[in-house]
């Protein structure tokens, strides 16, 4: 019989958040400005689900890391060169749109299809990763509807620390109101989980690892699938930047004695 | 013609959280704002009696509620069987809820399943209902919950001691702490156990709520010491959270274009920074102190303790 887990973990690219992004409304709806030429990251989310899969995966014996992302095949391969050397993980690889102005119920049925598709997929091990939200688009909405197309009940979102008993059951600590945490338990896998930050750095890179990762990358990226994701029904009225441009006073020269005063005052108006 | 729901869960003690309050004038608004539209109150909780009166005279045509042991924890499978059943019962072709981790984590899955309209509101996007109470007609709507929705058990919450925590969603001031904390100082030397005890003294004094840059917290991850009580939750920005505060002061940070995204629902911002050229001066903050964080903060400190 096989142990350890099937951990599968949904995460696409981004934008690199030093990037000042600037949408535009082109033919086929909102965009960003020159997205094509972006420097891209993996997303930082799906980046936290990513290092906390491999270091469960790593701790429990017989158990696999899949990682199935939706972006542009070539902004992908971009980002898998640097990704690969991180920890080993299996990708599989959806040709499609990865930007914030796709339909997060599109975008949940690709990747349903796509986790359905694994071979030896056992849903007994199957443990279903992600960011609980994206550095794209914030809607933290597309997990929750691949585990419903996977009839996975058991979900939590915002976890920062995931925990396997010796009877196989897990805890979880979610992300609530007012900076604190509930602690679930779980009778094992199937279940969801949107990472926040997890508890783990990010790991070094690893060459050894990444030459392993590109012997199944570079196959994948060839036979990635094209997928079309949109977001049908909706229309878009309006993308903007917030407006925070404000007339900055600088002020310099100044003791401290005076600035305190001045920050108390303005904090009893 | 709309039935717009307001969908709102209970609290332990049995009372809706401001957010739900918040959602349900929107609700309202809403539903005014559309002829011909009906307004419909659906609640989940251990006991949602109370909630339901606490709210009986905000003109909702009906009051639906899912009670009951299994609805008082805050859990994905039943809360959604229970927003399920609610929203059939109501018919609803709208669905207004507040955007808490609660809902938040279950409202897009029964989106996927029953394809109503769903809005999840944010708090502080709207002024919350105010009213009498009153003794609503409570209509109880009936869930059976399969043995596959009872895997999961919360068994608790876990948060730090009440004077230890520093963050505080309702404060009048957001602080936040930026990397230079904890770089080397005019002396040459690193003083981060100075400047725990600059910050922590603050926030004893203002009640303020904490929030920290990235680089800030991602310092902890990296093994360094730093400041102890500084995690990912107090982080603010585009990987961290987007609190809602009237003012916000930040010291030793940055201003770096990722961070100041969490400040937008920020109204006045005021920064100290050593670097006259860092991104507070270039249009994200209205005043920049140009000064050193540690000597401001000790005389602010200092006047805070004064009567």
């Amino acid at each position: 019989m096989s142990t350890g887990y099937q951990i599968i973990v949904c995460g696409s690219i981004v934008p690199d958040p030093l990037q000042t992004l600037e949408p535009v409304v082109g033919p086929g709806g909102p965009a960003l400005k020159n997205e094509m030429m972006l420097p891209a990251v993996l997303d930082p989310w799906a980046g936290h689900a990513l290092y906390e899969a491999a270091h469960l995966a790593k701790n429990t014996p017989g158990s696999k890391v899949w990682l199935v992302s939706l972006g542009p095949k070539a902004k992908l391969q971009q980002v898998m060169m640097t990704v690969a050397q991180k920890v080993p993980f299996e990708l599989v690889a959806l040709d499609g749109p990865a930007g914030g102005f796709t339909d997060s119920c599109e975008v949940a049925a690709a990747l349903a299809e796509a986790i359905q598709a694994v071979p030896t997929l056992d849903r007994s091990r199957l443990l279903v990763f992600g960011g609980w939200e994206s550095a794209s688009r914030g809607a933290g909405a597309t997990l929750q509807m691949v585990g419903e197309r996977l009839g996975i009940l058991d979900q939590f979102q915002g976890v920062d620390r995931l925990t396997v008993g010796n009877d196989g059951w897990l805890t979880i600590l979610e992300r609530i109101e007012g900076g604190k945490h509930q602690v679930s338990t779980c009778a094992g896998p199937p279940a969801v989980l949107g990472w926040a930050t997890g508890h783990l750095p990010e790991p070094p890179n690893n060459p050894q690892v990444g030459m392993a990762n590109m012997r199944t990358i570079m196959p994948s990226l060839q036979r990635a699938k094209a997928v079309r994701v949109g977001a049908e029904g909706v229309t878009f009225a309006r993308v903007s930047l917030p407006s925070q441009r404000r007339e900055t006073r600088v002020v310099k020269d100044r003791s401290a004695d005076e600035i305190a005063r001045e920050i108390v005052a303005w904090m009893r108006q | 013609m709309e039935t717009i729901l307001f969908l709102g869960h209970t609290e332990s003690d049995g009372s809706l959280p401001a957010s739900a309050l918040e959602a349900l004038g929107a609700a309202r608004t809403l539903a005014g704002a559309t002829n011909g539209s009906t307004l419909v109150v659906g609640l989940v909780g251990g006991d949602v009696r109370a909630a339901a009166d606490g709210i009986a005279g905000c003109g909702a045509a009906r009051f639906l509620g899912v009670s009951g042991q299994d609805f008082r924890q805050s859990r994905y499978a039943s809360d959604a069987a229970a927003v399920e059943a609610l929203c059939k019962a109501a018919a609803a072709t709208l669905v207004i809820a507040p955007g808490t981790s609660r809902w938040n984590r279950v409202l897009p899955g029964v989106a996927r399943t029953l394809r109503p309209w769903i809005i999840l509101l944010d708090p502080g996007c709207h002024g919350p209902w105010q009213g009498e109470r009153g003794a609503a007609k409570l209509e109880a709507v009936a869930v059976d919950l399969s043995e596959g929705s009872m895997r999961t058990t919360v068994t608790g919450v876990q948060a730090p001691p009440a004077d230890q925590q520093t963050i505080r969603p309702d404060a009048e001031v957001l602080f936040v702490a930026g990397a230079g904390w904890t770089k080397t100082q005019a002396d040459g030397k690193t003083h981060a156990s100075e400047a725990a005890e600059l910050i922590l003294g603050f926030l004893r004094k203002s009640q303020a709520s904490l929030g920290g840059s990235k680089s800030l917290v991602d310092l902890k991850g990296e093994g360094q010491a730093v400041l102890p009580f500084m995690t990912h939750l107090n982080q603010v920005g585009q990987t961290g959270s987007t609190p809602r505060h009237p003012k916000g002061l930040s010291t030793c940070c940055h201003g770096e274009e990722p961070h100041v995204v969490g400040w937008r629902f920020v109204n006045e911002r005021r920064a100290v920074n050593l670097d006259p050229n860092c991104g507070w001066a270039r249009g994200k903050a209205d005043v920049l102190y140009v000064a050193d964080a540690f000597e401001v903060m000790r005389k602010v400190n200092a006047l805070l303790g004064e009567k």
